[in-house]
């Protein structure tokens, strides 16, 4: 085990993955000598040359489909979308081809690609460079949604999805790329779809995932000074999502609070509080299901207002006192 | 270069194929037996069957929303096209993908396309694989005038000539993106010029003339291998609506029937009977058994039985 950023987890698995199997590759917009915008992709140009790291120009709609052509025909692509933004640009590639490829050719044919791109505001870069968009992708069949929270996480995570046979958009986290956390020295895979338990806790669940789990482990070890004990749940995989996990916690608790980032309105807070509604978890709730989601509102650029448009340690806080009564 | 005889009779024969399917599938549509919609290619036979005999099996391609005479072109079984048509189990696509979804990744058809544009990008995909494997192949890319002014068809053919990919894009202008014709929709008369704006060479070709197309392709296949991609703008014209439910407002009786008179079919007929490369009969007969090829594909369709409703989730995932 040693202590790593959550930018160098991703790359050690693209790296991993790419040495053990040459039909990896890794291409999009400055992946190359820069390293990437956010300096994911560090030092790999320099390892596996120019063929392998392929700069792209800015085309997000090619860069998509050529990552599910080259997938069809053999290769297993990796794309890097420079913001999870700007796969609006790619979203006929995604959401009408590489999902359903194989489908409509009667599971004739496999798209085994990761698209990599980060989320998630609080860099400054307000409405177009901020956005959490997973609900969008969840919301395709055909496709697998992870986001990942931890160094750890997020690289046995996206080995699995490297290995794995489906389109997986993979969506990073801004704010996590230079926080630490443990990782061991092999190689190891998180299975996709499988929840973690980030804290353990018997008065109240919280679900959440990608960069709020930070938050919410830090309100929980606060609260635990006033006697609240949370659990937090991280599904890590959003689709395919691990209901019994989070069923399993809400039988246990009785009590749910969700918390992502993304704006409330159609998140997928609401899947997830759903998922709670439609189980036996039901009846063993003592307060309604509640959801805290971002504003609904574009991510805004001054730092107050940004800060105040998505949950915050204090919002959450508020929130499970609100639960607690 | 004239084509081998083989080569011709292979031509014709597809040509014909596809003429005869396309005209089934209009009669059980106009008879309520075929579900959803679909768009025929009769008229433009010359250009995917004249370029998919250029290829070989290795060879990839992509096609389009009007993909029947591609998939036909590049080699299918007539029997589980149709029956894909038919919404059979014994499809292409288990019944799942219909008219526009049929492929055959076995002999290299990557898939027909119900978007317009879509598969430009898969084209490349498919080429960057076949550069980075070191793959003794080409990738077609068929599409549509249409298809010219998606945001794809310009990231596509960039990303391709600045990577240097073996893709031969081929745009069969048809004059009409569904009813609004190409004079109205770009400034310029020949879609070919766009290759310019990439560094590639375009030409215009007769889509009409399978054997121009054949020629065209295979010296384009050996300069994609060694320059990079190519775009090729073949000029044709689709005799039918744009899909079932078009009544073809915007175009007159005279246009059409003067596009007939250039039947790529009767065209190929006429030059390989007046060459004497085929005796009248010899040409009797390919037709004979294409027609029965037909007939054979629809009994096949008709005789097998609709999915069970228990396969619906199968496939999402691999």
């Amino acid at each position: 085990m040693r202590e790593i950023t959550y930018a160098q987890a991703i790359n050690e698995a693209m790296s991993e993955e790419m040495r053990k199997d040459e039909n990896v590759f890794l291409m999009g917009e400055d992946v190359g000598l820069y390293g990437g915008a956010f300096g994911v992709s560090v030092g790999m140009f320099e390892e596996f040359g120019s063929e392998r790291v392929r700069d792209t120009p800015i085309s997000e709609a090619v860069i998509a489909g050529a990552a599910a052509g080259a997938a069809v025909t053999g290769m297993r692509s990796i794309a890097e979308i420079m913001f999870s933004d700007f796969t609006t640009i790619s979203m006929d590639q995604l959401v009408n081809q590489a999902a359903k490829i194989r489908y409509m050719f009667g599971g004739k044919a496999k798209v085994p690609m990761v698209l990599r791109t980060p989320g998630g505001s609080g860099t400054g870069a307000a409405a177009q460079h901020s956005q959490s968009l997973e609900a969008w992708f969840c919301h395709v069949p055909g496709l697998k949604v992870i986001i990942p929270s931890t160094p750890y996480d997020a690289k046995g995570l996206l080995k699995a999805a490297i290995r794995d046979d489906n389109p997986v958009i993979f969506i990073e986290q801004k704010l996590l790329y230079r926080k630490k956390g443990m990782v061991p020295d092999g190689d190891y895979i998180v299975p996709i779809g499988k929840a973690d338990i980030k804290r353990e806790g018997k008065d109240l669940t919280i679900i959440t995932y990608g960069r709020i789990v930070p938050v919410c482990l830090q309100v929980a070890q606060d609260l635990e000074k006033e006697g609240i004990d949370i659990e937090i749940v991280d599904p890590r995989t959003l689709l395919p999502l691990d209901k019994e996990t989070i069923i399993q916690s809400v039988k246990k608790t009785g009590k749910v609070l969700i918390v992502h980032e993304a704006v409330q309105t159609g998140g997928f807070g609401g899947e997830i509080a759903a998922v709670i509604a439609d189980s036996e978890a039901f009846f063993y709730l003592d307060a309604p299901i509640r959801r805290l989601g971002g504003l609904d509102v574009p991510i805004p650029y001054c730092p107050e207002l940004e800060k105040n448009a998505v949950p915050t340690e204090q919002t959450i806080t508020k929130a499970v006192y609100d639960l607690m009564k | 270069m004239v084509p081998s005889r083989d080569k011709l009779a292979e031509m014709y024969e597809k040509m014909l194929h596809v003429r005869g399917f396309e005209e089934k599938v209009a009669y059980f549509f106009s008879m309520g037996m075929v579900h959803g919609t679909t768009h025929l290619y009769v008229g433009e036979e010359g250009a995917a069957v004249g370029a998919c005999c250029a290829l070989e099996d290795k060879d990839l391609i992509t096609s389009t929303h009007r993909g029947h005479g591609h998939c036909i072109g590049k080699g299918i079984d007539l029997n589980k096209m149709m029956a894909e048509l038919l919404g059979k189990e014994t499809g292409y696509c288990k019944g799942k993908g219909g008219s526009m979804h049929i492929a055959d990744l076995t002999r290299g058809n990557l898939g027909a396309n119900g978007v317009v544009g879509g598969g430009i990008p898969i084209a490349v995909g498919a080429a960057l694989t076949t550069k980075m494997k070191n793959i003794d192949r080409v990738v077609v890319c068929f599409f549509g005038d249409g298809a010219a002014n998606e945001g794809s068809f310009h990231e596509s053919l960039n990303l391709a000539a600045v990577w240097n990919l073996p893709v031969i894009f081929i745009c069969e202008n048809n004059l009409y993106g569904m009813s609004v014709p190409v004079s109205k929709s770009m400034k310029i008369e020949n879609i070919a010029d766009r290759g310019s704006a990439y560094g590639i060479p375009g030409k215009v070709i007769d889509g009409n003339n399978a054997i121009e197309v054949y020629n065209t392709v295979l010296e384009a296949k050996e300069y994609v291998k060694k320059n990079g991609p190519i775009l090729i703008e073949a000029k044709t014209y689709r005799w039918l609506g744009h899909s079932k439910s078009d009544a073809n407002v915007y175009r007159t009786k005279e246009e059409i029937a003067a596009w007939k008179e250039k039947c790529p079919i009767k065209a190929l007929r006429n030059y390989m009977e007046k060459n004497g490369i085929f005796m009248v009969e010899e040409l009797d007969d390919i037709e004979r058994k294409a027609v029965d090829d037909i007939e054979k594909a629809v009994q096949f369709a008709q005789d097998s039985p609709y999915p069970s409703v228990d396969t619906i989730l199968e496939d999402v995932y691999a």
